[in-house]
């Protein structure tokens, strides 16, 4: 028995045998009743070794793969033998146990090495036989050539990898974009304390929130915090023009009603054909030196109602009214005044907070909602500005993935009298 | 995060036996003990986990860096002894996890009453007059083909870990999760395993420690065994009769019988 790749031991047998199936004749493919044939020249690689690796039999197509005579491996050398450095710690950890735990295993990648040096990968199979008794006596393994394979799946890791660059160069931009859009670091009227946090819902996209906190040229502070409409690109833009209209109205009227028409009029202007528009609770503080806290004349576009914690730990949501900017011709909006004493704290945030779905949410919509906050903030009152922000942060940190929009924070705060 | 969830810690065997830690290799988890435990578990209580990375561990306990040594496997051996508060335990530690229960008994050097060391190498690459049994370069091939051969590890293998109805007494979760790593773990463990030389580390043991090896084991060749033999002072050395890197795979007896007699010896 010395069958060797490409030659048939057998051949085909005398012509007795061809007349005996005259059906056959003429199909010499149906032939196919030679089965130490079809193991040793199988379109794939047959190896069956005993339980400890050792090679007890081997087909044609592997030795030729290999270049090893049968009689250099068969009781000689063990399959493991046969695998690269790398092949053989992945055998020996992952392939023979988790073979001994189940009996079979396959479609494992490895890389034989030939007796020349060279590296075929192949995708190998491998069962046990067990005897009458179910006891194994041995492991039959089919290998396929998988040259092909691997060459897919080089590409495959070379476009994953190309792919994870460009996320990373767009997380990269998005990040710079957003950071462009909100204050670099939070300026802090003198005697008070101030404190933002903006959190982005994805890492991908610009998101469409934005505040700001900035000094007027006769001594009083603009601030406002918004909320744009959609995200990504065509909300920064809208983003961008948002803010920088509301900070350039402040230079020639600081009126926060005015500056709210203003916007509303550019809005309505440039994006109603995309319906852009934006919800914002702007704000110009005066401080109240004599006193130690500030006046706040503030109007809001749609935006949910700022709080206020109060000194004596009470929570107050302050009234506004007013359309959603950008998304009607002529909104009028209206200022109201809030007064912040010593030890109150003005928050406002954007409703990616009260609109979060919070895992194990009470409310009907599953929302977090304007009353759970309303409880929280009563919690927290009175806190300084940082305080309020930080316990917030802890707060959408509870909210996991119910996060779903981007939220952003602003506090300003009144320091608490010091007798 | 509490210690036995992160490292799915499993206590079982006999209630009031002396106490065993059986910490898995690289490659498995500690479904890799069911053989041995079946047989040392009616003598001793068992205490299984698996390394964080692996197996049924808490995949958000992950930390690329603390794992990147192991060090960190070491922390987390220790932690779960004091956790639950094992007084004096035998730590039996295979392949890597050798490594992992010297660095932990050097680092509490009144933690663990005894080493049980199962196919240990201390430093798998060739270094001058030591055998390791590996060049570089074969490591390397080995952490390439953990990067390139994702899609080997991850999609091809899954469909077949994943049940096995000729024997129906593996478990699902049990097949589910043998064997299968996030391959970007895989790489870190994988590093951390063959790249570490803790041949220094095994002067300084000064518990009883048996060192299992087998008589062919393509990954830890005799000469590591005699190796740590050597370098351990008063350490046993015992070859079982075994092929392959996991005697308690290839002759779970063999290697149950080997730890109950260091065992009894070391109780009497």
């Amino acid at each position: 028995m010395t069958a060797t790749a490409g030659h048939d031991p057998h051949g085909q047998g005398p012509g007795d045998h061809r007349s005996a199936r005259p059906s056959e004749a003429g199909f010499p493919a149906l032939l196919e009743d030679n089965l130490e044939d079809l193991y040793e020249n199988a379109p794939c690689g047959y190896l069956s070794t005993l339980l400890d690796g050792t090679i007890a039999k081997i087909n044609g197509t592997l030795l030729a793969w290999l270049g090893y005579r049968r009689e250099e491996l068969v009781g000689r050398r063990r399959f493991s033998d046969l695998l690269t450095g790398g092949g053989r710690i992945y055998h020996e950890t992952h392939f023979a146990p988790m073979l001994a735990m189940q009996g079979e295993i396959g479609g494992v990648s490895l890389e034989l090495r030939t007796r020349d040096g060279s590296r075929i990968p192949v995708l190998v199979t491998s069962i046990v036989k067990a005897g009458s008794e179910g006891q194994p006596q041995l492991i039959r393994t089919a290998i396929f050539d998988a040259k092909m394979r691997r060459a897919y799946e080089r590409e495959l890791l070379d476009a994953r990898k190309a792919a994870e660059r460009e996320d990373e160069r767009l997380r990269h931009l998005v990040g710079k974009l957003q950071r462009s859009l909100l204050p670099a670091v939070l300026q802090t009227p003198p005697g008070l304390d101030s404190a933002a946090y903006y959190r982005a819902a994805s890492t991908d996209q610009v998101g469409g929130d934005f505040y700001d906190l900035f000094p007027l040229v006769d001594g009083r502070w603009g601030f406002f915090l918004g909320d744009v409409s959609g995200k990504g690109v065509e909300a920064a833009a809208v983003t961008a023009l948002a803010r920088y209209t509301l900070r350039a109205a402040t230079v020639y009227n600081p009126d926060p009603a005015a500056a709210l028409h203003n916007l509303n009029t550019v809005l309505w202007q440039e994006y109603r054909e995309d319906a852009r528009y934006c919800t914002v609770v702007f704000g110009i503080l005066t401080s109240t030196t004599a006193v130690g806290g500030f006046t706040a004349i503030i109007a809001s576009g749609g935006h949910p109602e700022p709080l206020l914690l109060r000194a004596d730990g009470s929570i107050h949501y302050h009234p506004t009214k007013g359309r959603i900017v950008g998304a009607f011709p002529n909104s009028r909006y209206t200022n109201t005044t809030v007064v912040v004493n010593p030890g109150d704290t003005l928050l406002l945030y954007s409703d990616g907070l009260t609109e979060a779905r919070p895992v194990g949410s009470e409310t009907a919509d599953g929302r977090y909602g304007a009353a759970a906050l309303a409880r929280f903030a009563r919690s927290l009152a009175p806190a300084p500005a940082a305080a309020a922000v930080a316990a917030i942060i802890d707060l959408l940190d509870t909210f996991g993935t119910g996060l779903t929009d981007d939220t952003a924070v602003l506090a300003i705060g009144a320091p608490p009298h010091r007798y | 995060m509490l210690v036995r969830n992160r490292n799915n810690v499993v206590v079982t065997g006999r209630e009031g036996g002396p106490t065993v830690v059986l910490a898995h290799g690289f490659g498995c988890d500690q479904q890799m003990w069911r053989h041995v435990a079946a047989e040392i578990g009616q003598w001793a209580r068992l205490v299984l986990f698996d390394h964080v990375g692996s197996g049924q561990a808490d995949p958000t306990a992950w930390d690329a860096d603390r794992y990147a040594s192991l060090d960190g496997y070491a922390d987390d051996v220790l932690s779960i002894c004091q956790d639950l508060d094992l007084q004096q335990p035998i730590f039996v530690g295979h392949s890597v996890s050798s490594s992992i229960g010297v660095l932990a008994a050097n680092r509490e050097p009144d933690r663990f009453s005894a080493l049980v060391l199962v196919t240990p190498s201390p430093c798998y690459i060739d270094d001058e007059n030591y055998r390791g049994g590996f060049t570089r370069d074969d490591i390397d091939d080995l952490l390439g083909s953990l990067e390139s051969n994702y899609l080997g590890w991850s999609s091809s293998m899954a469909p077949l870990i994943m049940g096995n109805p000729e024997r129906p007494e593996l478990g699902e979760e049990l097949t589910a999760s043998f064997c299968r790593t996030d391959p970007a773990m895989a790489q870190v463990f994988a590093r951390a395993t063959f790249l570490s030389d803790n041949r220094a580390d095994l002067a300084a043991v000064r518990v009883p420690t048996l060192i299992l090896q087998c008589a062919q084991d393509a990954i830890a060749p005799p000469e590591v065994g005699a190796f740590v033999h050597a370098q351990i002072a008063g350490s046993r050395l015992v070859t079982l009769d075994a092929t392959g890197h996991c005697p308690q795979l290839s002759a779970p007896e063999a290697t149950a019988a080997a730890i109950t007699s260091f065992v009894r010896a070391a109780y009497r």
